[in-house]
């Protein structure tokens, strides 16, 4: 897989602050071990989003609100997203320990203190990791996000923390 | 310049004189856990990227989630670790010890300053001794074990002062669901807090490790407690390790300073679905329970469970009624042997499980049915 620090790809809203790591994916998943069978409960416990799985496709990314993926320390909530091919996670804040397993798994997270209006679900997003541009191509707008720190962008470009790149 | 608590502590695991908020450090950490879950991801990212444990001294397995194995699944992630472990004369922490935070407290695997890291989203319960905690992902747990150290962004320090007195009823708890009623889910994302004023520093350990359990739940890092007298009598009775009491500089900077009023403060619940929709218990409506649950890494010590079996004394769980009661370790256990505490619970009725987790991570004790409803005294999140 090659790491682009410029990502392209299609936007999941996803509305709500705080959503926690039990609605992203369910304890009762928790021994789970094999990566290939974490994708299909990617948000089963959010009620609406139970089909996501199902809908995404690789490339696409997902925005959020405020403290997204709060909670426990499960790494499986944010392997999940990787297994459907999710190559970015877009929100307005994420939870402390949610954003480092992020980050160790190379899946980058974008803190963007987005609008109502300013992205839909199925607009096409382009994202600048490095400077944390983010361009809206759907609606040919242009916004400042936070990116990724050097220590992060380091991790990122090896594949992972536990890859000797 | 002066320093926080968590600059100290971070500094003096860095190698660092001085640690600023943003900077990003490789971090000593003194105990490296993994519980049964979470635990045989660590193994299976080890061997897959081709590392060994630096330190088996250092790292430890905890069995707490599900200690009955009655879940194929985390018994068979428990037996992959203590195969692991056997392998290299790591110390397993096994099914009958207790939740893994807990047991670290009790048999000084840390210390007042030290550092732990856990698969545990709430190993930050170590602020209750002035020690760092954090729960990380298996990637990460998986690098601690190997290289014995994490990177770390160090974070913010803000100042949470409890003002005033609580009523005599009002518990740890109560005082701990005052702040996260005040200061909301994310009211210290992602801060490293110092919890502070008379209603904090006059609770003893149980009391001091009911309120860290819940910086989680308030997004933070974590909450520190300074420790007094008694506690740092007791962690030099736990372990052989020398330390020194940690203080925060006078001169220290914080990002912010807030107060949570405390005043008179009466027994509150958080409803359903969010640890931050306090309410005072009073102002519920009188409602039907169908079970209760007692224990958790908040609430399973011994001065929890005899707080409940005074109540519980002499009297029967209601009909229809289940009650639940998961003590916190072994030692807790015991002690409710020794005390007759276990003897009022069994004549009142009540399912006492082993020592460990509950329901938090689907765990072993707690689960509901649909429309059942539960009181727990107390998990520390969303079910």
């Amino acid at each position: 897989m090659r790491f682009s620090e410029r990502l392209t790809g299609r936007a999941w809203v996803v509305e709500g602050d705080s959503i926690d790591t039990d609605m992203i994916y369910h304890n009762k998943h928790l021994a789970e071990t094999d990566p290939a069978r974490m994708g299909k409960h990617a948000f089963g416990n959010l009620p609406g989003w139970e089909e996501f799985p199902t809908k995404a496709k690789p490339g696409d990314i997902v925005i959020s609100g405020a403290n997204f993926g709060c909670g426990s320390s499960r790494q499986q909530a944010v392997t999940c997203f990787k297994t459907l091919g999710v190559v970015a996670l877009v929100a307005r804040s994420f939870g402390a320990i949610y954003e480092r397993n992020a980050v160790n798994e190379a899946l980058p997270v974008v803190v963007w203190d987005w609008k109502p209006g300013q992205v839909e679900s199925g607009d096409q997003l382009a994202i600048d990791l490095g400077t944390g541009r983010i361009e809206n191509l759907t609606r040919k707008t242009s916004h400042q996000a936070r990116g990724l720190s050097g220590a992060e962008l380091a991790i990122y470009r090896r594949g992972g923390l536990l890859r000797r790149g | 310049m002066g320093r926080t608590m968590i600059e100290k502590i971070l500094g003096s695991h860095s190698g660092l004189d001085s640690v600023r908020p943003g900077q990003v450090i490789d971090l000593a950490i003194d105990a490296r856990v993994a519980r049964d879950f979470g635990g045989a991801n660590v193994v299976k990212g080890l061997t897959d990227a081709g590392l060994d444990v630096a330190d088996p001294a250092r790292t430890f397995f905890t069995f707490d989630c599900n200690p009955g194995g009655s879940d194929q699944g985390y018994a068979a992630n428990q037996q992959r670790c203590r195969v692991f472990a056997g392998e290299r004369g790591m110390r397993v922490f096994d099914i009958d010890r207790g939740i893994g935070t807990h047991v670290a407290v009790e048999t000084g695997l840390v210390w007042p300053g030290a550092t732990l890291v856990s698969t545990d989203s709430h190993a930050n319960i170590l602020g209750a001794i002035g020690a760092f905690g954090q729960g990380m992902g298996d990637a990460d747990i998986s690098a601690a074990f190997a290289f014995g150290k994490v990177w770390f962004k160090v974070p913010g320090s803000s100042v949470v002062r409890f003002r005033g007195r609580p009523s005599p009823e009002a518990t740890a708890k109560d005082r701990v669901l005052a702040a996260l009623a005040s200061l909301g889910a994310e009211g210290l994302l992602g801060h490293a807090a110092e919890l502070r004023g008379e209603a904090i520093e006059s609770l003893d350990l149980a009391g001091r490790m009911t309120v860290a359990s819940m910086a989680t739940e308030m997004g933070a890092i974590i909450a520190l407690i300074e420790p007094d007298e008694q506690v740092i009598r007791f962690c030099r009775s736990r372990t052989a390790q020398r330390f020194e009491p940690l203080h925060p500089d006078p001169d220290a900077v914080y990002d912010r300073e807030v107060t949570v009023d405390v005043e008179g403060l009466t027994p509150r619940v958080a409803r359903p679905g969010h640890p931050e929709d306090v309410v005072a218990v009073t102002d519920l409506p009188r409602t039907r329970v169908d079970s209760v649950f007692i224990g958790s890494c908040t609430n399973g010590r011994f001065e929890d469970l005899r707080a409940a079996a005074e109540i519980l004394r002499g009297r029967r769980v209601a009909p229809g009624v289940v009650l639940k009661i998961v003590p916190a370790t072994d030692e807790v256990w015991r002690l409710c042997l020794a005390e007759g505490v276990l003897e009022v619970f069994k004549q009142a009725g009540a399912l006492v499980g082993n020592a460990g987790c509950a329901g938090c991570a689907a765990g072993q004790i707690g689960m509901n049915g649909p429309g059942e409803i539960t009181v727990p005294g107390c998990g520390s999140r969303r079910g």
